[in-house]
């Protein structure tokens, strides 16, 4: 019995990472195709990805994307939450469903929207209607994450300081913000996350500058090669940081 | 800094609840007041309503002659300590008790120095950067005072701010509490539910009751001479025995109509001055050892369905089924309302 709960543990494990392992395995390929059997040990397809300006430039672009429109996700999930919490509205819980149901939409119908949207206003494709696409599906998330960590406490503490004398601005800086770090920076890393891994909204609101899932893509369509797999586990490293810094600044702060 | 607080005719409604029917009291300046009463008498909604925390349904709030409609709690000279202290986590003490004086654009090393200066009036000297998770609840509550008195507010306003002590500490607090209040001047308006702290600090007992005032007077006042049944019941134990027409179930007795009222430490055996009650025979039904005296409970003979309270010295030899004249040294009387 004991055996066979740790093999399903195993085979569980092995489901979920087989194909990433496989996929960092052959980046290191030393022949030109990515498949079976494995030729020898190479760090040669991570130099010809390090020095193709082109994915270099879709790095850059995507970190960007990510970064700016995660900033924005989060400020504007941040300020509705606080104000959802505090402010007793009319269909307030109406409100909150509203915020949270694009995380329902499938990326593809949003992508599709927004496309219809800027060709309808005339806005031209480039990274930032990409950003914009990215703030569409990280703000419901921003929301629901900082939304929920606001407490009782949270409440007081801002009770006591506009009593104190702070503004509106100043208790949300001085006060809101810093006592729910942890969350915020959770909601972000979750959205750096997504946008950073993001294809369908990216591939079709990008034209001449693209992220980086959409390079790999159009990689990809002239074939297999150890190169797209290095890509890839790049990538993966990125994520993987990113993550590390999440339980780092979250999980570590959750625990007393 | 320190004003005197007028409340006049304030009313306040939620919904069709009444929390306060037309509530008028003055406070000088530098008074201790306590507003006290069980939960749901309106003392909180009346503080809450002093902080500017909610606007009244009806009348008008001064403070230092200044009308406070409108004005938000961040203008107001009130600061309030919370009864869950309401300390910033994020913050050492010292931001903590300096978080007011940022907020007015002092400098900080001048509001540093003047959070060391505060923190040292509480018993905190010191201890600046340590944070509030690393205190017991006592050390907090001194914090959330220091934050609040900082600023130097013409009134500070308590929201039970020992409830969560035990009472012990509470006991502490409260002399501290009433030391600090001398030593700065400001009027204290403060919420509690505990007649005996409300007894140890205030100047002068605001009891409340329903959304109304009940009596407002210092505390031996209050708890001697109260102004209503409620009062007196409320300010401890107390025997209440009706009079009518100058007959009362104890026999003739030279009063009005209404109900005399016997605090149990007034209750004793031995006839004394001109002034004592005598209040006839009574059988002894049973005993409990208070430590401080012997809480006796008796039936009158001429009324032996009434039962009287009385607190008898710890030395008294009781057994129960004894008969004794009982005397009271002091009492008040509360003449029925037409």
């Amino acid at each position: 019995m004991r055996v066979l709960i740790w093999a399903y543990m195993a085979a569980a494990y092995a489901f979920i990472f087989l194909p990433v392992l496989v996929l960092v395995v052959f980046s290191f390929q030393d022949g030109r195709l990515p498949v079976p059997p494995f030729q020898g040990f190479t760090l040669r397809w991570y130099g010809s990805v390090l020095g193709n300006a082109k994915l270099m430039s879709a790095l850059g672009n995507s970190l960007l994307v990510a970064v700016v429109s995660s900033s924005l996700a989060l400020i504007l999930g941040f300020l509705a939450a606080h104000a959802l919490a505090r402010v007793r509205l009319p269909g307030s819980v109406l409100l909150r469903g509203l915020l949270i149901a694009p995380m329902t939409v499938s990326y593809l119908i949003i992508a599709l929207g927004l496309l219809t949207v800027f060709n309808q206003t005339g806005v031209r494709l480039s990274l930032w209607t990409a950003g914009i696409g990215h703030v569409v599906i990280n703000l419901p998330l921003c929301f629901a994450i900082t939304y929920a960590a606001m407490g009782d406490q949270q409440r007081s503490a801002e009770r006591a300081a506009r009593d104190l004398g702070a503004s509106d601005w100043q208790v949300l800086v001085h006060v809101s913000a810093p006592m729910l770090a942890p969350a915020l920076a959770a909601a972000f890393f979750l959205s750096v996350t997504f946008s950073w891994d993001e294809f369908i909204i990216a591939f079709l609101l990008t034209r001449f500058d693209v992220t980086l899932p959409v390079e790999i893509w159009s990689m990809l369509r002239s074939g297999l090669s150890p190169a797209t797999n290095a890509v890839g586990a790049l990538v993966f490293l990125v994520s993987t940081a990113l993550v590390v810094v999440l339980e780092l600044t979250l999980f570590r702060k959750a625990k007393p | 800094m320190t004003a005197p607080v007028s409340i006049q005719a304030i009313s306040q409604t939620y919904g069709t609840a009444r929390a306060l029917d037309a509530v008028s009291l003055d406070i000088a300046a530098g008074e201790f007041i306590v507003l006290l009463g069980p939960s749901g008498c309106g003392k909180t909604t009346l503080l809450t309503l002093i902080g500017g925390f909610a606007e009244p349904t009806a009348g008008r709030i001064l403070i230092g002659g200044r009308d406070m409609a409108g004005i938000a709690p961040k203008d107001r000279p009130t600061t309030t300590v919370f009864q869950d202290y309401a300390l910033f986590p994020h913050m050492t003490l010292a931001d903590n008790v300096a978080f007011g004086l940022r907020m007015r654009g002092m400098a900080r090393p001048a509001r540093m120095d003047r959070a060391a200066e505060i923190l040292a009036l509480v018993g905190l000297e010191g201890r600046g950067n340590r944070r509030p998770h690393e205190l017991s609840g006592g050390q907090r509550q001194r914090v959330a005072l220091a934050r609040a008195l900082a600023v130097e507010p013409d009134v500070l306003l308590l929201d039970e701010p020992l409830g969560a002590l035990d009472l012990k500490l509470r006991r502490q607090m409260q002399d501290e509490l009433k030391a600090i209040q001398r030593r700065v001047g400001t009027t204290f308006i403060h919420v509690t539910h505990d007649q005996e702290e409300a007894m140890a600090i205030a100047d002068r007992i605001v009891v409340m009751n329903a959304g109304r005032i009940e009596d407002a007077a210092p505390p031996a006042e209050v708890y001697l001479r109260p102004k209503s049944l409620f009062t007196a019941s409320f300010m401890g134990e107390v025997n209440l025995i009706p009079v009518q027409g100058g007959q009362s179930p104890l026999g003739p007795l030279v009063t009005g109509n209404g109900t005399l009222m016997i605090r149990p430490e007034a209750i004793g055996v031995t006839d004394g001055p001109a002034d004592t009650l005598p209040l006839g025979p009574a059988r002894l039904i049973d005993v409990t050892f208070f430590g401080t005296y012997q809480r006796a409970r008796l039936a009158p003979l001429a009324a032996p369905g009434m039962t009287l309270t009385a607190h008898l010295p710890q030395s008294a030899t009781l057994a129960p089924g004894t008969e004794m004249a009982l005397f009271a040294s002091a009492h008040s009387f509360l003449e029925a309302t037409p």
